[in-house]
């Protein structure tokens, strides 16, 4: 029993990264723009929060100083691709070397110290119930923000007004324009949402999943993290669904690995991208459904006409 | 100006090829070296560039050393040693596995340029090889293991299956049994050389199973990490972890690189540079082990050192018959040593090793 709490444990914490991400960049193309520099946000994200940690000695400055660099990264993503109009795939690329290479200078000072274990919630009684306690009462503030993140994201692009504007921006800048809503401005939004919620993912990595500072640490998770929108159908529940399912393979594999089952590693390593494929053709079978979810306007560039 | 500097780097590169002319004495040599990882990954590649620190050093301004980080293994390694060859370096030091075709490839088209490959085994005229004998302090290392742990259950958190990795795995293993028969050693395989949020949740998921003392062959500290925040003991990797478990660090096996890239280096400098496969261990101090931490007491280091001591003496190797492989198919003959050529190519786990090796 206690080894299937620390598994599930262990899946937590390897899927918040993602979930963060992911519903980020999911509220990014919903209006339309295709940032591709999730990794780079997201590292920006880890080693800004760990710098803004170490130097404040809060974990809430950290956090949101983690946010914010993610979201200045994505501002500068959007001043490129929106009011200068360059190419979004190409900038969203440069976005993530930039980040990785910018990540590891201001690093160099935070390479080596260690910060103290992130605090886990601990509400009296219900904490200490067994199983359910520890796993639905007992995780770190962080893993419950990424829930309310992703039930907010989806409340709003369903059921409020601007989202539904932000969702018509992303189908048809055109028409939004011409019914006169700030398609640029709505969009500027939306991708520094997705980039403070990517600099989340980051800080949640340097912060409290490892807890320290490496350069090149999200290692490849941003890309999942794009993946997963896709595998999602650009739908929030379905994204956090996506990064468990990911999380939770991981995970899984590695403890087979240690129970000593007799799979090859490098099919175990496979598993969760496999995965990942899988469901993927599945939800894509019906492509009218694909195209319905698909934002059509998705990393075209807006010219203003008039 | 610029015409004027290509054909000065000519001229040089052309007067480098002659046989024994001497280096233009207010020039300074220029060494350069290629990194698979980011020199702040605190292990394997902060190790090299300690080394190349070392050379600065030693040499002040008769050397210019410049290095390349993050060199992915494959076609891009070759672009990057052919630029830093054309760059007019004239020794250069290629510091990953991968990067070994890439090394021998661009060696052949500059003679006159010295290359020198870590851990892998082809040479040719102006390319040497070096490696450290890693398994000897892991030998160490797993009988400390067994010492330290509780439960019986060391961990153990694996990159790639190479033979550079499973011979570390074999040479814990049988340290670890040679204190404690019933030593059982857990492998995790992340698939990856850096990887920090994988090792974490690999270091989680042995000490869930039981491992209560950690061994990594991957570069970042993270494992390390773990360990000191579960309350329990690690051993770093390449480098000295102990900024990241003050208390988990029992010890750290070091590479240390320094020595043999200012012998270099020098050869370079004199002319008496010539093709060399070396493979140093604990004896030439290529591998140490890093200070005990706090955790480990006399006898446990008493232990340790009298096992380094046979092992740099010749008395002790750590893989001596009577040995059989995993599969109960024998491998040494009792008192038998196993060849170098063997341990260079160990593809299989021996006897007593759980878990299957990945193919």
């Amino acid at each position: 029993m206690d080894l299937v709490l620390n598994i599930l444990l262990g899946v937590v914490v390897a899927a918040t990264p993602l979930v963060f991400a992911s519903i980020g960049e999911l509220v990014a193309e919903k209006s339309g723009v295709l940032n591709l520099g999730v990794e780079g946000m997201m590292i920006i994200g880890a080693v800004a929060a760990f710098a803004a940690t170490v130097g404040s000695g809060s974990y809430i400055v950290g956090i949101l100083v983690g946010a914010l660099a993610g979201a200045t990264m994505a501002f500068l993503f959007g001043a490129l691709t929106l009011t200068l109009m360059s190419n979004q795939v190409a900038c969203g690329l440069a976005l993530t070397l930039f980040g990785l290479g910018l990540s590891a200078l201001i690093g160099q000072a935070y390479s080596g110290i260690s910060l103290p274990q992130f605090p886990r919630v601990d509400i009296p009684l219900l904490t200490d119930i067994p199983f359910i306690g520890p796993l639905v009462f007992g995780q770190d503030a962080l893993v419950y923000l990424s829930f309310a993140l992703v039930a907010g994201v989806g409340w709003f692009l369903t059921r409020t007004r601007a989202g539904l504007i932000l969702r018509a921006v992303g189908e048809n800048h055109e028409a939004a324009h011409g019914i006169g809503y700030p398609v640029v401005a709505i969009r500027y939004l939306a991708v520094m949402f997705g980039g403070a919620c990517a600099g989340l993912g980051g800080a949640y990595l340097s912060l409290v999943q490892t807890p320290l500072w490496v350069e090149k640490m999200s290692a490849g998770r941003g890309w999942i993290a794009l993946a997963l929108v896709v595998f999602a159908s650009w739908r929030p529940l379905r994204a956090l669904g996506g990064a468990y399912l990911f999380g939770g393979i991981t995970i899984l594999q590695l403890h087979s690995q240690a129970l000593g089952l007799k799979i090859d590693a490098q099919i175990l390593s496979m598993l969760p991208y496999l995965a990942t494929i899988v469901v993927l053709v599945v939800i894509s079978r019906d492509r009218m459904k694909m195209k319905l979810n698909a934002p059509s306007c998705l990393g075209k560039v807006f010219y203003a006409t008039s | 100006m610029k015409r004027a500097i290509r054909m000065f780097a000519a001229l040089a590169a052309a007067a480098s090829l002659a046989p024994g002319a001497p280096a233009i004495a207010d020039e300074p040599l220029k060494v350069a070296f290629v990194y698979v990882g980011p020199i702040g990954d605190h292990g394997w590649s902060y190790q090299h560039d300690a080394g190349r620190k070392a050379v600065e050093k030693e040499f002040g301004d008769k050397v210019k050393t410049t290095f390349v980080e993050n060199v992915s293994e494959g076609p891009d390694a070759e672009r990057v040693i052919a630029q830093l060859a054309q760059g007019g370096n004239k020794l250069i030091f290629t510091t990953s596995f991968g990067f070994m075709n890439p090394t021998i490839k661009v060696a052949s088209r500059f003679p006159g340029v010295k290359f020198e490959h870590a851990t892998g085994f082809k040479t040719a005229k102006n390319v040497s090889i070096y490696n450290a004998r890693f398994y000897e302090g892991r030998y160490v290392i797993g009988q400390i293991a067994a010492k330290m742990s509780k439960s019986g259950t060391i961990g153990y958190i694996a990159s790639f299956p190479i033979p550079e990795v499973v011979m570390g795995i074999n040479a814990a293993y049988l340290g670890a049994k040679s204190i404690n028969p019933n030593i059982k050693i857990k492998t995790i395989w992340v698939s990856s050389w850096f990887d920090p949020g994988k090792e974490a949740d690999a270091a989680k998921a042995l000490v869930d199973q039981g491992a209560d003392v950690l061994m990594q062959h991957t570069d970042s500290p993270a494992a390390m990490k773990l360990a000191e925040e579960r309350g329990i003991y690690a051993f770093g990797q390449a480098s000295d972890m102990k900024t990241f478990g003050p208390k988990a660090q029992l010890t750290s096996i070091v590479d240390d690189w320094n020595y043999y890239y200012i012998d270099r280096v020098k050869a370079v400098m004199d002319g008496s540079w010539a093709t060399k496969d070396t493979w140093d261990g604990l004896k030439q101090k290529m591998v140490e082990i890093a200070p005990y931490g706090p955790a480990v007491p006399d006898d446990v280091k008493a232990l340790a050192d009298a096992t380094k001591e046979k092992i740099i003496s010749g008395e002790l190797h750590p893989f001596t018959g009577p040995l059989a492989k995993q599969d109960g198919t024998p491998w040494l003959k009792d008192g038998e040593k196993a060849s170098d050529k063997d341990l260079l190519s160990m593809n299989f786990f021996v006897q007593g090793v759980e878990g299957s090796l990945p193919k």
